[in-house]
């Protein structure tokens, strides 16, 4: 404590202070001269890191403009094309230009449809138990698996699907049995969120119903579903953009066809991701290459379009706190 | 040793809104200081703008002049900092870093700036806890994790923090009002220990405590609500309690509002 | 209803001629509503249970088979010959492609993930972290389709010669070496799972960073630490656990990452040297089964497939359950 400069350094402070000297300012130490002194590695270390940051921000964006820029500068222009949104791929080679793409659109609508027709009720009674009735072991049990289930390669799902399907049932492949891998990945996404949902209900909305002599499952149904409607349905149509994009189970359940398809249960299904895989093996070739851009930029679009619906959704239905 | 602070013409804002407008005080040296007031008259804001702790919220600044003996706190030159370095604070809530153990706690403020030398580190935060009357409770256990103490203790240990990297004032806010009252009383007991060697300024919201702790105190208020804060009286203790000037003081202390 | 449960005890009560509880009245109709309800929601939460076991059982199954009439080890054999009289599968190969690719994807992504949520919650001016956060959400929302798109038209020929550079100046070392292989390495394999799982630890990591509590980060700041120290002291501490389990949950991702990886991977030839070096091809887990799905017509070939599969599917099991088990440890300490 004797120097002028540092009075962090000084071993005349070693030994244990005995107790009647209290540590702080003793005489002669002078704090001015630190006062404009911090140690200069530290502010470097403090700007530094400041700019490793930011660049770490500008470094993952790159990649973000680099894909989407890619996307719609290659994949615009098929997009202006009338025949995309009203044809199909029937009788269009690898060397042909063009084609149409509703097919494929319509395919993957369809699909996801019927996906989230299955799993959305399944995720959503399973979200009410585990926050409104759930207690104890099997809740802990379900809430466990929730989470293998969503921790699941696609492809694993696909594959089980195929060995219960196919295999083992002796069924074929279709449209639907990827949409039954396409549940299974699903349902953790809507669980999940939907039990966020209701857990932000407030109690007291529950308890009021009570105390006017609802039942338990009016109150569950009427009062905190309807106020967590809309950030359910958020979730839900996160779900599917997620599953919208999944290709491994139709690469191993739904093969690909270059007409319209509107039967789910039968034969050969057209989706998005299957079209652009369709093409994967000539990129080389400019007129193959700009059809995939096509139907990568078609399925953003509708994935970005979800998104947005969601967010929009969430954010003027959502319970004012 | 201990400084004191100078303060001329203070205005703290918030963005565009006035938090506190015109303070002038001046905190002498080795002593207590006590700020009461009713809740929300701005006398926390304010305590904070001492340390520069207001900017920390976005927004945040002041108008006006800071001094610390003869050095400007809100010079352009000035790094926050250092000036926080300088001026240290102890929060309502105990606030001990929960992954740091009690030594690591102690230690932390010492180890940020460079001390690395392990038997200057041992010494040090063995003389801050004996110097916050924590030493015994904890010297058997200073591995153990810092939350797992009592509220008291914590406190204790928040104080132990502050001082070891040896401060020239210490602003407390609201110190005791999270605890119970014998640990209130223990931390008292403590305050009268440190002003020794300490410039301290104290926010608290019990009269009792600022006339039982406290050399000067003075009396924050609000014009009406919706008003910035300001400052009513300073003075003695003793004169403040038994012959305010203000006519507010006076309504406040008695009871009348707040 | 007296109880939260909507159990009434009064309903259990014998009515007042001594005989069956109370009927006919709102409380025993919601007596029924609430069990045909309650049945309902308990059941969905048991047929997530049941799908669950029934994945692991029907892979299982039908992949013992197949493994019994393995000639080969199926832990370090390099072969892959499902078919034929003397099926000979092993998936040595593959492991080390999806563990290494998928580790190169983390060893990128963590530190990279971690700047940009430290970058989001503790630096950037308020305006910009809402757009900002969403920035880096939009590349979680990207399909991996799109991703092995862009990876095989428009990355690698930009990375080629970068990957060229590396060899040139790094080659003597065995990681580095070259194997006249470019476009699907290990290591390009890597870098496009990193910027795909990157999302997933930024998003996570930005929810423990914002929930540092107010109070340690300005205990640090009183103590007159620099920004940077603070989020040392008290951030980056207290969301340890959280990025922990970040990790974890982005490796799981990389490992079951199918169509890009797809898309991308140079497949070995067989017999091809073994070599330690990132540049080398090879398949992954996901991708040799996607590739061959034509083949899952003959069962025995399925049932190597499927034996692979099972193996990815323990692989990210154990994974996320170590993710899960560090959140739960870390809540436990607090609560």
């Amino acid at each position: 404590m004797s120097t002028a400069t540092d009075r962090r350094a000084p071993d005349d402070r070693v030994a244990p202070a005995d107790p009647s000297t209290p540590p702080g300012g003793r005489s002669g130490r002078d704090a001015l001269s630190e006062m404009n002194n911090p140690h200069r590695a530290r502010m470097v270390k403090d700007v530094v890191a400041r700019i490793v940051m930011w660049a770490a921000f500008a470094l993952a964006m790159v990649p973000l403009v680099w894909i989407l820029g890619t996307v719609i500068a290659k994949g615009f222009h098929m997009l202006t094309t009338a025949t995309w949104w009203t044809g199909n791929q029937r009788n269009i080679n690898s060397d042909d230009f063009g084609g149409g793409a509703r097919h494929a659109i319509e395919g993957t609508l369809q699909m996801v449809g019927f996906t989230a027709l299955i799993a959305v009720p399944i995720g959503i009674l399973t979200a009410v138990y585990l926050v409104e009735y759930g207690r104890g072991r099997l809740a802990k049990a379900i809430s466990f698996t929730v989470d293998i289930l969503s921790g699941v390669p696609s492809i694993v799902a696909a594959l089980f699907i195929y060995a219960v399907w196919v295999t083992t049932f002796g069924l074929g492949r279709s449209g639907f049995a990827a949409s039954l891998a396409l549940v299974l990945l699903m349902i953790p996404v809507v669980v999940r969120s939907t039990e966020e949902m209701l857990k932000l209900v407030p109690n007291e909305l529950r308890e009021a119903a009570y105390a006017l002599g609802v039942p338990k499952w009016v109150t569950v149904v009427k009062v905190v579903l309807r106020t967590a409607f809309s950030g359910i349905v958020t979730g839900v149509l996160l779900g599917i953009a997620r599953v919208m994009g999944e290709t491994a189970p139709l690469l191993i359940l739904a093969p690909y066809t270059k007409n319209f398809q509107r039967d789910l249960f039968n034969g050969n299904f057209p989706t998005l991701p299957m079209m652009i895989n369709q093409d994967r093996g000539d990129f080389a070739l400019a007129t193959a290459a700009e059809r995939m851009w096509g139907a990568a930029l078609t399925l953003i679009i509708l994935v970005l379009l979800l998104n947005l619906i969601g967010r929009v959704i969430a954010h003027y239905g959502s319970v004012k706190k | 040793m201990a400084k004191r602070i100078d303060v001329s013409d203070l205005n703290v804002y918030y963005g565009s809104f006035k938090a506190v407008e015109g303070v002038s005080m001046t905190v002498e040296p080795r002593s207590v200081t006590a700020f009461i007031g009713p809740s929300g008259c701005g006398k926390s804001t304010f305590l904070r703008t001492l340390n520069r702790m207001h900017e920390v919220i976005p927004g945040g600044r002041v108008e006006g002049k800071v001094m610390l003996d003869d050095q400007d706190l809100y010079a352009s030159s000035m790094d926050p900092v250092t000036v926080r370095r300088t001026i240290g604070m102890v929060f309502q809530r105990p606030n001990p870093f929960p992954t740091m153990s009690i030594y690591d706690n102690v230690a932390a403020g010492l180890r940020l700036n460079g001390v690395k030398n392990k038997k200057t580190l041992d010494g040090i935060v063995e003389s801050s806890l004996k110097g916050a009357n924590l030493w015994n409770e904890v010297k058997d256990r200073l591995s153990k994790p810092g939350a797992g103490l009592s509220g008291g203790q914590q406190q204790r240990l928040c104080i132990a923090r502050a001082i070891a990297v040896q401060p020239q004032v210490l602003l407390m806010d609201e110190p005791c009002s999270a605890l119970d009252p014998i640990s209130t009383l223990a931390i008292e007991d403590l305050i009268n220990e440190l002003k020794n060697e300490f410039t301290i300024v104290i926010v608290t919201h019990n009269m009792q405590q600022a006339a039982r702790v406290s050399d000067r105190t003075a009396f924050f208020n609000l014009k009406a609500t919706g008003e910035p804060g300001r400052l009513v009286e300073i003075g003695d203790t003793t004169r403040i309690f038994n012959n305010p000037t203000e006519q507010a003081t006076e309504d406040y202390i008695s009871g009348r509002f707040g | 209803m007296s109880t939260v449960t909507g159990v009434s005890a009064a309903d259990q009560v014998p009515g007042p001629d001594g005989q069956q509880p109370l009927q006919g009245d709102r409380a025993s109709t919601g007596r029924f509503g609430d069990r045909l309800f309650g049945g309902a929601a308990t059941v969905s939460g048991i047929i997530v249970i049941a799908l669950v076991t029934l994945i692991a059982v029907f892979l299982i199954v039908q992949a013992v088979p197949a493994l019994m009439n393995n000639s080969a080890s199926f832990f370090t054999s390099r072969v892959w010959a499902p078919g034929g009289e003397q099926p000979a599968f092993g998936i040595l190969e593959f492991l080390w492609t999806t563990v290494t690719a998928s580790t190169i994807a983390m060893l990128v992504a963590v530190p990279v993930g971690v700047a940009v949520a430290l970058f989001i919650t503790q630096y950037a001016p308020t305006w910009m972290r809402r757009p900002a956060a969403s920035l880096v959400d939009l590349l979680a929302a990207v399909p991996s389709i799109v991703y092995g798109l862009w990876g095989l038209i428009a990355f690698a020929p930009v990375f080629k010669p970068v990957q060229g550079w590396i060899e040139s100046a790094l080659g003597w070392f065995p990681l580095f070496a070259p194997t006249g292989i470019s476009g699907g390495t290990i290591f390009f394999i890597g870098i496009v799972l990193a910027i795909m799982v990157l999302p997933i630890v930024t998003a996570l990591s930005r929810e423990v960073f914002d929930q540092t509590p107010t109070a340690h980060k300005e205990g640090a700041l009183a103590l007159g630490a620099t920004q940077w120290e603070m989020i040392r002291t008290a951030v980056l501490p207290f969301g340890r656990p959280g990025v922990i389990s970040a990790s974890m949950l982005a490796l799981g991702r990389a490992l079951g990452e199918t169509i890009a990886v797809t898309f991308l991977v140079s497949a070995l030839s067989d017999g091809s040297p073994w070599t330690w070096s990132l540049f080398n091809g090879g398949e992954t887990f996901a991708s040799k089964i996607a590739n061959n799905a034509a083949e899952f017509s003959n069962p025995g070939k399925t049932g190597a497939y499927i034996a692979a599969g099972l193996v990815l599917f323990v692989l990210t099991f154990v994974v996320n359950s170590i993710a899960r088990v560090v959140i739960e440890r870390r809540k436990a300490f607090t609560e």
